[in-house]
């Protein structure tokens, strides 16, 4: 163990040692991207813009309050062009550059580690275009997920994405990272779903790649590069992406299981009884449905319904038929309800579409629960399904026997997640974050992921908070040849530098 | 957002009737779920049954049908209200059908039986005994609080309360609960439309104010305008 963790500060000298080849912003910088920008576009503690430091907050630190970085100047360009000149300046001058969107990462990659300069994406947020007929929409990458949503719902198409942070992140950022969140199971990965982007290179180059094709197999399909590299190997600005025809009917049903060892042998009944208009299962475990409940998330089910639930799930369905849809659930809860030795206790299902939006908030909402109720420690991991269960009880174990589980150090241990993908959420709650609780659970779960032969970042990216432990789930091979790749589009590493790879 | 099931006015009155239950006990002998409408609009009733309702009643018209009119829809719900042996006490609706907004049939109906009727109710209390109820009802700046004398028409404001989930066991004790099947004709109803919509349009633009640079401009824009201090 200890060995472990020499290694893992001799990385942080080491990438702290890259880092310092960069160079800081001056007052110089600053009255050149004053040339490039309009007042409004720039927010620095340097003069002649003058800002107190706290106006800098909210860019300087994550949201969870775990990441400080302390940049001096935050721009905020609108136009591709723009964010071209500032890059091809930073690139000359050696500065780092931090691109931003909506700043609801969890992993610390969306934050200065030191004084890099913040790209915030926020001013560019205009859909360029979105053709009915398709369903692709084009926009520019600083557009918050919730408005693409209520701009192409007139349309009845959706996005195809959905995650708990719609009200704030940004397209950009979704792609940059590769999000997952509650429509994977049904749409697939932004990896499918994006047709084209528009990067601004290391070097200020604009790579305009933004076609609204479905096809196109022309040469090597650059675009996937960025989609997960995290701002690692360019801005994205522009993002052209197939959205998915609305569904005509939606439902939902919360199931609640006397044990964890249901899940499995449920989530292929309901795939299989469901078929095509299965959209999401999602698994909260008895903690997490608590805690979202103690913290007003989503209206409770009564002390009868989820007497002995040891866990539950949420499904949904998205059809294109009502009353099909609503055959089919009502079967299957027929069926899981009379079988003879049955999966379930109980369960609810919505009736309207306020209880629709409630049971998802029950889910959606214990993200924000958790923060509510600590310091989260967020371990986004992919394991096999059936040891879901044992990962978050041995986690568990494990800080006991460190004297940790408590109030006075980490108040609980949940999972939940998107089972149907493979995906646990395993969040530690800390009253706060302690070097004493980070040593006891890194490398420890990393070492449990990689045991099962997981992956240590199933969705949430690598950031800052992962770059030690990509080996974990990558290879020696794998790692270097991402790094060549790094040295390829970013000799100068000024792009997001010490997030992803060390 | 797309279409999810349900209406968000329906379910209030039912939550309302299973709470009557609850307080009143065995005062309230019975809950009845009616329904108006084409053969899907049975699910409204197994969804009143899966909270508690006992038996229900569905009117069913064609599914080519026109939506019915309020007029209609008060006349259908007295006829059934004439024909329940041992009479009712209290009839609850939702303040207005998702198909046309009106918010009128609550009131139609009342005016028909000649009972008392609370719209828009936010808070209903009975007296079963004194055969009263005491309904705070939402107007434009507050709440009206009404007692009326039994038999009464409520219609429910969405803040009259939130609707319990439809639990699973319920959902399939629903499915044995009876659903009496009638037709306008069975009522001797006619429900031929009366209202012809003559035209639609929309409110008119507003127009924008004006930003005004500090106080002193703003004094003196509010003197232009032939305001004067009091």
């Amino acid at each position: 163990m200890l060995s472990l963790r020499r290694i893992a500060n001799i990385s942080l000298r080491a990438a702290r040692a890259h880092h310092t080849a960069l160079n800081t912003v001056t007052e110089q910088d600053l009255a050149h991207f004053a040339k490039i920008l309009p007042p409004s576009s720039i927010l620095s503690t340097l003069p002649p813009s003058s800002a107190a430091s706290q106006d800098l907050e909210q860019y300087n630190n994550d949201w969870m309050g775990k990441y400080h970085g302390s940049s001096t100047t935050v721009l905020k360009p609108k136009t591709t062009e723009q964010v071209s000149q500032i890059v091809k300046w930073c690139n000359e001058r050696r500065i780092g550059i931090v691109p931003q969107g909506g700043n609801t990462g969890l992993v610390g990659g969306s934050v200065p580690i030191h004084n890099e300069l913040i790209l915030s994406l926020s001013n560019m947020s205009k859909v360029r275009s979105f053709d009915p007929v398709s369903g692709i929409l084009v926009a520019d990458a600083g557009c918050i997920l919730q408005s693409l949503t209520d701009y192409v719902a007139p349309h009845n198409h959706i996005m195809p994405i959905d995650l708990g942070a719609k009200g704030s992140c940004q397209i950009g950022g979704n792609v940059a990272t590769n999000a997952g969140g509650l429509r994977l199971l049904r749409y697939g990965s932004l990896h499918g779903t994006v047709l084209g982007l528009e990067v601004v290179l290391p070097d200020g180059t604009i790579l305009d790649q933004l076609t609204t094709l479905r096809k196109d197999n022309t040469g090597y399909d650059l675009k996937q590069l960025f989609i997960g590299a995290e701002g690692t190997l360019g801005v994205i600005t522009g993002v052209s992406i197939l959205t998915p025809p609305a569904p005509q009917a939606s439902n939902n049903v919360i199931l609640a299981l006397p044990s964890f060892k249901n899940v499995l042998p449920l989530y292929e009944i309901v795939k299989r009884q469901l078929s095509e208009i299965l959209s999401a299962f999602e698994y909260i475990d008895r903690t997490a449905y608590d805690l979202a409940v103690k913290h007003g998330q989503g209206r409770a089910l009564t002390d009868e319904e989820v007497e002995g639930a040891e866990c539950f799930v949420l499904v949904e369905t998205s059809g294109g038929r009502r009353e099909h849809d609503e055959e089919k659930l009502a079967d299957l809860l027929e069926f899981l309800m009379s079988a003879e030795e049955p999966l379930i206790t109980n369960g609810a299902m919505s009736q309207s579409p306020a209880q629709f939006s409630s049971l998802w908030a029950l889910r959606e909402g214990v993200t924000e629960a958790v923060a509510k109720e600590g310091k989260p420690y967020k371990y986004d991991i992919s394991v096999p399904l059936s040891s879901f269960q044992d990962v978050v009880d041995n986690t568990r174990k494990h800080l006991e026997t460190k004297g940790l589980l408590g109030d006075h150090a980490v108040k609980h241990v949940v999972g939940y997640g998107h089972v149907g993908d493979g995906n646990l959420h395993l969040n530690v709650v800390a009253e706060s974050y302690t070097p004493e609780i980070q040593a006891a659970l890194e490398p420890y779960v990393y070492e449990v992921v990689a045991s099962h032969r997981g992956s240590i970042s199933a969705e949430h990216g690598v950031g800052a908070m992962k770059t030690h432990a990509l080996h974990y789930s990558k290879s020696d091979v794998s790692i270097a040849w991402m790094k060549k790749i790094k040295e390829v589009f970013d000799p100068r590493g000024i792009m997001n530098p010490g997030k992803v790879l060390e | 957002m797309h279409h999810v099931r349900g209406s968000n006015h329906f379910l209030p009155a039912v939550e309302e009737a299973v709470r009557l239950r609850e307080k009143l006990k065995d005062a309230v002998k019975s809950i009845k779920a009616v329904t108006i409408g084409p053969p899907k609009s049975i699910e409204t009733l197994r969804t009143a049954l899966a909270m508690g309702a006992d038996s229900s009643i569905h009117v069913e018209i064609p599914e080519s049908a026109p939506a019915p009119e309020p007029l209609a829809v008060a006349k259908t719900l007295q006829e059934i209200i004439k024909r329940q042996e041992g009479g009712v006490d209290v009839v609850i609706l939702g303040k207005q059908a998702i198909d046309d907004d009106l918010g009128v049939t609550g009131q139609m109906l009342a005016g028909l039986l000649g009972w008392s009727q609370a719209t828009f109710a936010s808070k209903v209390e009975i007296d079963a005994v004194k055969k009263e109820a005491l309904v705070t009802r939402e107007i434009d700046g507050g709440g009206e609080e009404v007692r009326c004398k039994l038999p009464i028409i409520i219609t429910t404001d969405l803040r009259l309360n939130e609707p319990r989930y439809a639990s699973l066991p319920n959902i399939m004790k629903a499915k044995k609960k009876p659903v009496e099947k009638l037709t306008p004709a069975d009522l001797g109803i006619d429900f031929t439309p009366q209202l012809e919509t003559l035209k639609v349009s929309e409110p008119p633009q507003r127009v924008g104010g004006g930003k005004v640079a500090n106080v002193d401009e703003l004094v003196a824009k509010l003197k232009e305008a032939g305001f004067t201090a009091v």
